[in-house]
């Protein structure tokens, strides 16, 4: 099973990245563009084929290590 | 008194540490290897700054669950003195030894400069040596030293007096202008709620010596150094 993990800044949190990649966007004349926020994309394989266990699994490595949940929050697939 | 520097892979300034405590405090400066699970005979621990496992994932994510944190955790449980210093400072908050996180400095930038820092607690271990209020020039060099928490922490942090330093102008006036990261409330410094785990970002190992033009950073270590020999005689006397 794989598991594909995004990683973002809580909203409410400044992103000074987002907000550079955001002035970027705007003067390449993409004025659509707001809100951008920058993240990290984790992706794994899980030995583990049962789907809940999958998700329990993968919680807890996001909960442990792979966000800090006092600035980011996570969100994950399991296909 | 015997301090133990420990040493991360990516750790850089645990040289400038253990040269302070031996050459300029005169005690015994011992590097510990991040791979050690106990840590006996040390008066106090110093987490020392540099890139620990190259700041992959987050700063200090990876370094704090190197097997040595165990035994800093037991130690700063037992009331034993600890310092973090710049990345020192963000594998305390990572280990959760320091509430709070870093986040990208404000400008996206690495800064490496002098910058100015009010002494807010001189009733600490770490700061005994300084007046409360004082200013004390010292060179910072990060990219992730804007420190966040929730507003319920910084109350606490602000009620328990453990915000230890902040950054300000060289008049000590604490100002936007003078928050070269856009760290919550000018932090540049704090203790833990028992007061023997501190971290800062400024880098105090850097200007604690004459020739350096620059001894500023030489008030904390001295100050850990009386607090570790008030603690040892009052042992003694017991």
């Amino acid at each position: 099973m794989k598991a594909k993990i995004h990683i973002t800044l809580k909203s409410g949190i400044l992103d000074p990245q987002g907000k550079a990649i955001e002035h970027a966007l705007e003067t390449l004349g993409f004025t659509s563009a707001s809100n951008v926020r920058m993240g990290k994309y984790v992706e794994l394989d899980l030995k583990e084929t049962t789907k809940d266990r999958a998700d329990a699994e993968v919680k807890a490595m996001c909960e442990k290590l792979l966000a800090n949940t006092i600035i980011e929050e996570y969100r994950f697939e399991l296909n | 008194m015997n301090f133990g520097v420990i040493v991360f892979p990516g750790s850089n300034c645990d040289h400038d540490c253990l040269h302070v405590i031996s050459s300029v405090l005169g005690q015994k400066a011992i590097p510990v290897w991040h791979k050690e699970t106990a840590l006996t005979g040390l008066d106090a621990i110093i987490l020392p700054g540099g890139f620990s496992y190259g700041d992959y994932l987050r700063t200090g994510a990876i370094a704090r669950f190197s097997p040595v944190m165990g035994a800093v955790k037991t130690f700063a449980s037992e009331g034993g003195m600890v310092l973090g210093i710049c990345n020192g400072f963000q594998i305390l908050l990572e280990a959760g030894l320091l509430p709070g996180a870093m986040l990208r400095n404000r400008s996206l930038s690495f800064i490496c400069k002098d910058v100015h820092i009010k002494v807010e607690n001189a009733a600490t271990p770490f700061t005994g040596h300084c007046e409360s209020g004082q200013v004390l020039k010292i060179p910072i060099a990060h990219a992730d030293g804007n420190y966040y928490t929730d507003p319920v922490t910084l109350a606490a942090l602000q009620a328990n007096a453990q915000i230890i330093f902040r950054f300000c102008t060289p008049e000590g006036k604490v100002t936007p202008e003078a928050n070269p990261n856009g760290s919550l409330d000018n932090i540049a410094g704090i203790r833990n709620a028992e007061g023997n785990v501190l971290g800062l970002m400024p880098h105090p190992e850097r200007c604690a010596e004459d020739v350096l033009g620059n001894d500023a950073g030489r008030l904390i270590f001295l100050s850990m150094l009386d607090a570790l020999k008030k603690a040892k005689l009052k042992t003694a006397v017991a």
